[in-house]
């Protein structure tokens, strides 16, 4: 999954070392992007089955619950032996996982928030349940689901980097890096990257919310 | 045509048990709009609700156009029925000509068919052209309505289920919804099942009305100039209240509320 060779961090200083910051960086969003949409896709089918089931839910919600307590480290470890040592990929599990106490919850309160006479008027008109799903109560909770989803992102940019404990994680491979040669322009670097990585995620998050829920947005002329 | 054979609906077991609909037989003929009126918890809406099976019977049988609905699969009954809701359960997200041709495209129509057929209808129903690409909460409850019915009309189904459709506005607009759908109706002639607490609104509408009594018991069907003429019982009589038919040359013509002042709405000189 990795490049061949990463590029390494040389002296002390700053100059010389952007090509190592744009690296992890890129590396970064590449993790974040692929955590959060395994997060959603595996969010979106188990908050279906919340929705039809009226047991699932709270244990689907003990569930993600547990997966969020178990410390990383430990996740990163019962993940290795399925997925590798010598990769990111038990990182970008691990992050997956941590989202779905986020984005279930937030896409199931934002299904049941669907006003009841949608849903009969949905189910009248010969809706079948999958379809009303997909084109009625997920467009729907679509505002519930974007706040969900600018959380889990940023959550998650930040808690990448918790894979510097086991000298991984993209940006916390600088940390890492910078914590074992005692370099702190590569720590204060790496650090305001994520910052920057996170607020970024954010906006294009909210931006991208915006555009797809126009409904929301329109001027009240009711009488 | 709609067809109630012996249909039964209740909720719970054992004690719990309650009847919401108790052995009800009724038909709707062909172009005829039957209304249905009866206090809350007099199973008019469960009735309404089990002719598209959104609500499944306990026991007896129902038909559309001589099919056992059971027989079918739901959501295909169900495209094949218009429906319409109070406060129009319009879908927020969708601009008004989408949700108009929610059904049509459920159907499988392509969408240049579906919006040449979402603008007929908005014209028919005396919706704007200029409405089409606004959103629901950019509407009226008036206009809302009209979406409403105009959705439930996009297919051309025979037969249209309207659950107190105009309960949802202010009594003038209410009033004008009302002579429209009237005259849509002399134009479509759709079998029509139509669900009010308004007693005014089933006499103005109905060809016949079925009251129901508590428990969901039929108290009496009949049109409404008989019902006014001949109420079957007290409770019907109760229901119905201080309405009274006029009569010119022996034939019903109209009817008149008579209800007193009270005392302290005082008193007014006749005027000369």
């Amino acid at each position: 999954m990795l490049a061949a060779s990463p590029p390494q961090w040389n002296g002390r200083q700053l100059s010389g070392n952007w090509d190592v910051i744009w690296y992890y960086t890129a590396l970064h969003a590449r993790y974040t992007v692929i955590a959060v949409t395994l997060g959603l896709v595996l969010a979106v089918p188990l908050a279906y089955v919340a929705t039809r089931r009226r047991v699932a839910y709270p244990v689907l919600l003990a569930a993600t619950n547990i997966i969020y307590a178990i410390p990383a480290l430990t996740l990163f470890a019962l993940l290795s032996p399925w997925l590798g040592y010598l990769n990111d990929k038990p990182i970008i599990v691990a992050m997956a996982l941590y989202t779905l106490v986020i984005l279930v919850r937030n896409i199931v309160e934002g299904i049941r928030a669907v006003p009841e006479p949608v849903i009969r008027a949905a189910d009248g008109m010969g809706y079948r349940p999958m379809r009303r799903f997909v084109a009625v109560e997920l467009p729907l909770a679509l505002p519930g689901i974007v706040a969900g989803l600018r959380l889990a992102t940023v959550s998650t940019v930040s808690l990448i980097s918790v894979g510097a404990v086991i000298g991984r994680g993209a940006l916390g491979k600088m940390f890492s890096d910078g914590y074992q040669r005692r370099i702190a322009v590569e720590l204060w670097s790496a650090m305001f990257a994520v910052i920057a990585l996170a607020l970024l995620f954010d906006v294009v998050i909210y931006a991208a919310g915006r555009l797809a829920t126009p409904w929301t947005r329109v001027r009240s002329a009711r009488a | 045509m709609i067809e109630l054979d012996h249909v039964t609906k209740s909720f719970g077991d054992g004690a719990d048990k309650t009847v919401a609909v108790d052995d009800l037989s009724l038909s709707v003929a062909a172009g005829e709009i039957v209304a249905l009126v009866g206090s809350s918890g007099s199973g008019k809406t469960t009735t309404l609700r089990m002719i598209n099976r959104l609500i499944e019977p306990t026991t007896g049988t129902i038909t559309v156009d001589g099919r056992d609905v059971s027989t079918l699969p739901a959501h295909e009954l169900r495209r094949d029925i218009g429906y319409v809701i109070q406060q129009a359960g319009l879908f927020p997200h969708r601009t008004v000509l989408a949700n108009i041709s929610t059904v049509p495209r459920l159907l499988g129509w392509d969408k240049k068919r579906s919006t040449t057929r979402a603008r007929e209808l908005m014209e028919l129903v005396g919706l704007d052209p200029s409405m089409a690409d606004r959103y629901p909460a950019q509407l009226s409850g008036g206009q809302q309505q009209r979406v409403g019915v105009a959705r439930a009309l996009a297919a051309d189904p025979p037969v249209l289920l309207m659950d107190e459709p105009f309960g949802a506005v202010d009594p003038i607009v209410r009033a004008q919804l009302q002579r429209e759908f009237a005259r849509l109706q002399r134009e479509l002639a759709k079998t029509v099942v139509f669900v009010t607490h308004d007693v005014d609104e089933a006499i103005v509408l109905g060809d016949r009305i079925a009251v129901l009594g508590h428990g969901g018991r039929l108290a009496q069907i009949a049109t409404p100039a008989e019902l006014l003429a001949a109420p079957a019982s007290a409770f019907v009589a109760d229901f119905l209240g201080p309405r009274a038919l006029q009569y010119d040359g022996g034939v019903a013509v109209g009817y008149r509320i008579d209800t007193s002042f009270a005392i302290a709405a005082g008193r007014a000189e006749a005027p000369r």
